[in-house]
């Protein structure tokens, strides 16, 4: 297939509004995503360092099942499942909820890890000195669980962002599916295909470089 | 809400999405043989001392990192036939995971070989190998004993990603779960079967991963 530069600018130009939307559905199902995820991955992580056992293991359950499946299935499974459980989603809300427990166990995953890095003594001697455990918690653990947490956190953010493009799968009509939507319009796969690569490659590129500054920021300099 | 379980549906299509596991599984053999390759050439060049190399290799890493997998999934079976291109949908899939994975993989190979330590390498130089020699057979060997924690949880990511093959109709598991879900509307049944069936795989795998690790564990 033929087709010029200044002929795809043209039909690009026309697909600006869609296209422009698109990334905005894009950026805006992500980062509720990593907001809600995070919220909740936190309460995961927190449960599954501190919980009493049988906590912990539901939460285990739970994180064990959710990294176990694929995104794609939890976006279809949340898009049709839960309206029989009387929750009525729309295609966008389904899908940053599905998106959004995904973020949750990996966020736990890395909470957990970074608390229980921590060595142990760190504790006894908070206890020694009199602080209670959310003293505990807030001046001696977080601090430093904090360092380890940021950068790791940051490419959550980037697996997001890559993972919102599964959204255009249930008819969210993010950057992908805009795309998707003007190919079916001009049959021009290549450019759109690359255009939006692009756009994607722009964000996380810049996703990935500013969790590279957090990663020499809260570097424990030695 | 008036919804009573009825697995009867899911049991009668079970077949089907056991033989949709088996696609999965396939593909993901597949695409992450053909990754291995690559990502031990791009491991390669990401630690060479030639500056091209690893600027080439980076770069590869890079761009495919930082590029959703379904776009590329997309691209490759739709776009590419537009440059003469023309690949059937499995072929077009694994070559696409395979292309994803050998970037992820080169990563892991790349921590891998750096935490081989340098003495390994002069011994070796000492008794008069070559470098190709030293390479293949006592920093590969070592390298990829080492790696094999996060090998696994890498090749376990990239067998959940054979999932997005169901956008290009290709009948693996998620495909014949939505299949199943569209005609019977058994949708909670399907999708937790489904579920299940993908989580069961992951911990054989993960298993399977942990038992190799002891196995091949380096004495110390």
């Amino acid at each position: 297939m033929d087709f010029s530069l200044t002929q795809f600018l043209h039909e690009l130009w026309i697909a600006r509004v869609p296209i422009a939307q698109g990334l905005g559905i894009t950026v805006v199902s992500a980062a509720l995503a990593i907001v809600v995820g995070t919220v909740l991955g936190i309460g995961v992580g927190l449960a599954l360092t501190y919980g009493a056992a049988p906590l912990r293991a539901l939460v285990r359950g739970y994180t064990d099942f959710i990294r176990g499946t694929p995104v794609l299935v939890l976006v279809l499974a949340s898009y049709y499942a839960l309206g029989t459980a009387g929750i009525q989603l729309g295609p966008f809300q389904a899908g940053v909820l599905a998106l959004a427990v995904f973020c949750s166990s990996h966020v736990g995953e890395i909470v957990r890890g970074a608390l229980q890095a921590i060595p142990k003594g760190q504790i006894e001697a908070a206890k020694a000195i009199g602080l209670t455990f959310s003293q505990t918690f807030v001046s001696v653990l977080m601090p430093q669980a904090m360092r380890q947490i940021l950068p790791t956190w940051v490419n959550t953010a980037a697996e997001m962002v890559k993972a919102s493009t599964l959204l255009s799968i249930i008819g969210v009509g993010d950057l992908l599916l805009a795309s998707q939507e003007a190919i079916a319009r001009t049959f021009m796969s290549l450019p759109f295909y690359l255009f939006a690569g692009l756009l994607y490659f722009t964000i996380n590129f810049g996703i990935e470089r500013f969790g590279r500054f957090v990663e020499r920021k809260t570097h424990i300099p030695s | 809400m008036d919804y009573a379980l009825n697995f009867a549906v899911v049991w009668r299509s079970f077949d089907k999405l056991l033989a949709g596991l088996g696609l999965s599984l396939l593909l993901a053999v597949g695409s992450i043989a053909i990754g291995i390759v690559i990502g031990l050439v791009l491991g390669f060049a990401l630690v060479s001392r030639s500056g091209t190399a690893r600027r080439l290799a980076g770069g590869y890493v890079t761009v495919i990192r930082n590029t959703p997998i379904l776009l590329l999934v997309l691209f490759v079976y739709f776009a590419l036939p537009d440059l003469g291109v023309q690949l059937g949908g499995i072929e077009s899939f694994v070559a696409t995971l395979a292309v994803y994975s050998g970037a992820y993989l080169a990563e892991v190979f790349r921590a891998g070989l750096l935490s081989v330590p340098k003495g390994v390498r002069e011994a070796a130089q000492a008794i008069g190998m070559s470098r190709m020699q030293i390479n293949a057979s006592i920093i590969a060997p070592l390298m990829l004993r080492n790696v094999l924690p996060s090998l696994g949880s890498t090749v376990i990511s990239l067998f959940k990603d054979t999932s997005l093959a169901a956008a290009i109709a290709i009948p693996e598991l998620t495909f014949e779960a939505r299949k199943i879900n569209v005609e019977s509307f058994r949708v909670v049944e399907t999708w937790l079967v489904a579920s299940l069936l993908y989580v069961g795989t992951c911990t054989v795998l993960a298993a399977l991963f942990r038992r190799l690790e002891r196995r091949l564990a380096i004495p110390r």
